[in-house]
């Protein structure tokens, strides 16, 4: 049982790094981002490279990941959002972008990147026993990376006057424009955080699941199903979510090992949202 | 940073316009122009079954164009590859074979990839008067009243019982656990191997584990099965992306035992995923291993990395359907091109050197013990173990 434990731990904790950036852009425009899988994908590719083929420090990854990722988030909100979000008002629109910019995304990273599934090696090797659980370092690592990450958003987000500002932008465009915020040159920030956080999600994971150029839609699968649990564009949302979701795979896995696991994450989440449509933070007004 | 591959395909977009440049430093206007298709997964968490498909029939397209072409019937014909991705999608899968029988007018398909494509194909592959050579494993698509399609590689359930039978008898295997992705083809597979590891008098300890496909974290799925102490982990119809990571889960939770699949796999990815843990690994291989290859298939080595990049293991189980389709024309003659019915009547006995091998064994259409026709080709049945970074072959076996 103790396994079961640290492994729902485990995928909680990066789920909800994965969430995070998704519900965040959600908060601030509006925008279903259906390409955030793909961020990811393109986050771990980046860390394979600079870590594993170019044999450059791990954290050297991370970096250039989370700048890589953040002239995407930058270019995609500043070239292809905004216009749109200002020509049109019909919800869809924005939804259809973000689809198309998912497949664009995919595409673009089969070809450059190839169809082969691409690891390196692990940062941190050895296994941790924790009573009968057994806690690769590598994972370790990757939990306490995440932990920090989500941490050090959470305080940006309450303590700093950009962070005030995106949480304000969240609430209620119209009256932080009235206040003075700047929303072109905010949502452009949010929504390259989004872009930064699940890059770095996959950056991080890179070293212990690796990444193909068709893993995109999945991640975006599951976070939906995060955000959805957490309630859209909640903060605290997403992090409940992803721990809901890795504790709910975890279990399922060890008790139901036939395929049901996500049948009834799926049944569950109907009955669930049916019943608390705005999830278990979100309000019901939005 | 990036390799040759990446940058054509970054600047040419698509291999396609790769294929035209590869195939014409080679290719002759005097010659005819012999179409075949390739329609298969190549976009996904599966593209590397449909693309490997891609590649190699481009690259055995490329090597006969430079050659001068192929005499088929006394004329010279130059090979183009139309490749359409099926995006594991029947339907997709439906419109792309219209539209290679029909506005093409090809009648040789090289795939699917999987049971549900290759199965929604058929009735247009049958009523367009063509044939596909797909990679799906599914006895109904190859035996009576099919007789379209041919099987492009090794089953899982003609391999499964040999390395079983192979690891009980040389490392006292007794107990196994089989996982498989949650799609029809995986599970297909798994209860091939199940029926098979009973049949041997194996105990099966585990038959029911599966994980979703885009599946990242194996921890979960793999805590239960080597709580089952098997000997033996089988994994079945695992993509080459899944199965490194299933390796390194397993022995990272400390599990010592052995581990096998019966699908073809990259020794650079194991390499990469799983390392050292990967050490031991039992797959099915293709004519890649330097200890069995020809010097044929040296040259379709280097040929394969100059149009792709790089090589792929999963290739050397790829390698054959295209040298089969045509050797096979040049039997029946021309006007086979386009009547499949006489590809067929010289399908019975035909019978060539394997180009790829060197165990002098020949290159023909079998399983018929399994399909009540032959519609299999002779794929060898290479087992192979991986082991510091590169695969070592293990025996080599045949269907029949």
């Amino acid at each position: 049982m103790e396994q079961v434990i640290v492994n729902g731990i485990y995928s909680g904790v990066q789920y909800a790094l994965i969430a995070l950036g998704l519900t965040l852009i959600f908060a601030l425009m509006n925008v279903l981002n259906f390409a955030h899988g793909q961020m990811y994908v393109l986050g771990a590719f980046v860390t394979y490279y600079i870590y594993g083929v170019l044999g450059m420090p791990f954290f050297v990854g991370l970096l250039a990941t989370a700048a890589t990722l953040c002239l995407v988030g930058v270019a995609f909100e500043k070239l292809l959002f905004r216009p749109v979000l200002r020509r049109s008002s019909r919800e869809e629109s924005s939804m259809l972008l973000a689809a198309g910019t998912a497949l664009l995304l995919e595409s673009l990273i089969l070809i450059v990147f190839g169809e082969k599934h691409r690891g390196v090696p692990s940062v941190a090797s050895g296994v941790l026993r924790i009573g009968d659980a057994y806690v690769p370092y590598g994972r370790l690592l990757v939990i306490v990376l995440s932990t920090l990450l989500i941490v050090a958003f959470i305080l940006y987000m309450q303590y700093t006057r950009p962070g005030r500002a995106l949480r304000a932008l969240a609430q209620d465009r119209e009256a932080a424009q009235l206040q003075g915020v700047d929303v072109d040159f905010y949502s452009m920030i949010g929504f390259a955080m989004g872009a930064v956080l699940a890059g770095l999600s996959g950056a991080m994971l890179v070293s212990i699941s690796g990444v193909n150029s068709g893993l995109g839609t999945w991640i975006s699968i599951k976070a939906f199903i995060m955000v959805m649990i957490g309630g859209a564009g909640v903060v605290s949302g997403a992090i409940i979510g992803g721990l809901i979701l890795g504790m709910l795979e975890s279990f399922g896995y060890q008790f139901l090992p036939g395929g049901e696991t996500y049948l009834v994450i799926f049944i569950g989440l109907i009955i669930f949202l049916s019943l608390r449509p705005q999830g278990l933070m979100g309000k019901p007004w939005g | 940073m990036f390799n040759r591959r990446s940058v054509l395909k970054s600047f040419a977009v698509g291999s396609l316009s790769a294929l035209a440049l590869f195939a014409s430093t080679g290719g002759h206007a005097a010659n005819k122009t012999l179409k075949i298709g390739v329609l298969g997964v190549m976009s996904g968490s599966a593209a590397s079954w449909g693309l490997v498909n891609r590649y190699c029939a481009e690259t055995t397209a490329g090597l006969i164009n430079a050659g001068g072409g192929i005499d088929i019937g006394g004329d010279k014909y130059d090979i183009e590859i139309i490749a359409i991705d099926d995006r594991n999608d029947p339907k997709v899968a439906v419109s792309g074979a219209e539209r290679l029988a029909y506005e093409e007018g090809i009648r040789y398909i090289i795939g699917p990839n999987i049971d549900t494509t290759a199965a929604a194909i058929v009735p247009v592959v049958e009523k367009a008067g063509a044939m596909n050579f797909p990679y799906a494993f599914s006895k109904d698509l190859y035996t009576p009243p099919r007789s379209n399609s041919v099987l492009g590689m090794i089953a899982s359930y003609q391999a499964g019982p040999v390395i079983y039978k192979h690891l009980m008898e040389n490392e006292g295997v007794k107990r196994v656990a089989f996982v498989s992705r949650n799609e029809s083809d995986s599970l297909n597979q798994r209860e091939e191997g199940v029926a098979a590891a009973e049949r041997l008098g194996l105990e099966v300890v585990s038959a029911s584990d599966t994980y979703e496909a885009g599946t990242t974290d194996f921890f979960p799925v793999i805590s239960r099965i080597v709580g089952g102490e098997p000997d033996l982990i089988v994994l079945s119809g695992v993509a080459p992306s899944d199965a490194p990571l299933i390796i390194k889960s397993a022995r990272e939770l400390g599990y010592q035992g052995l581990i096998s699949t019966e699908t073809a796999q990259d020794a650079k990815i194991l390499a990469e995923v799983a390392g050292d843990a990967a050490d031991g690994f039992i797959s099915v291989g293709g004519a890649s291993t330097e200890s069995i290859r020809t010097a044929e298939m040296e040259a379709f080595i280097e040929a394969y990395k100059a149009h792709v990049g790089e090589w792929n293991d999963e290739a050397g189980t790829k390698v054959y359907a295209l040298d089969i389709i045509l050797a096979t024309l040049q039997k029946a003659g021309a006007a086979a091109i386009d009547d499949v019915g006489q590809f067929k009547a010289a399908m019975a006995d035909l019978q060539v050197p394997n180009p790829y091998v060197n165990d002098g064994r020949s290159l023909q259409y079998v399983g018929s013990s399994y399909f009540q026709q032959p519609r299999q080709i002779s794929v060898p049945m290479v087992v192979n173990v991986y082991r510091d970074g590169g695969f070592e072959t293990l025996f080599v076996g045949s269907v029949e």
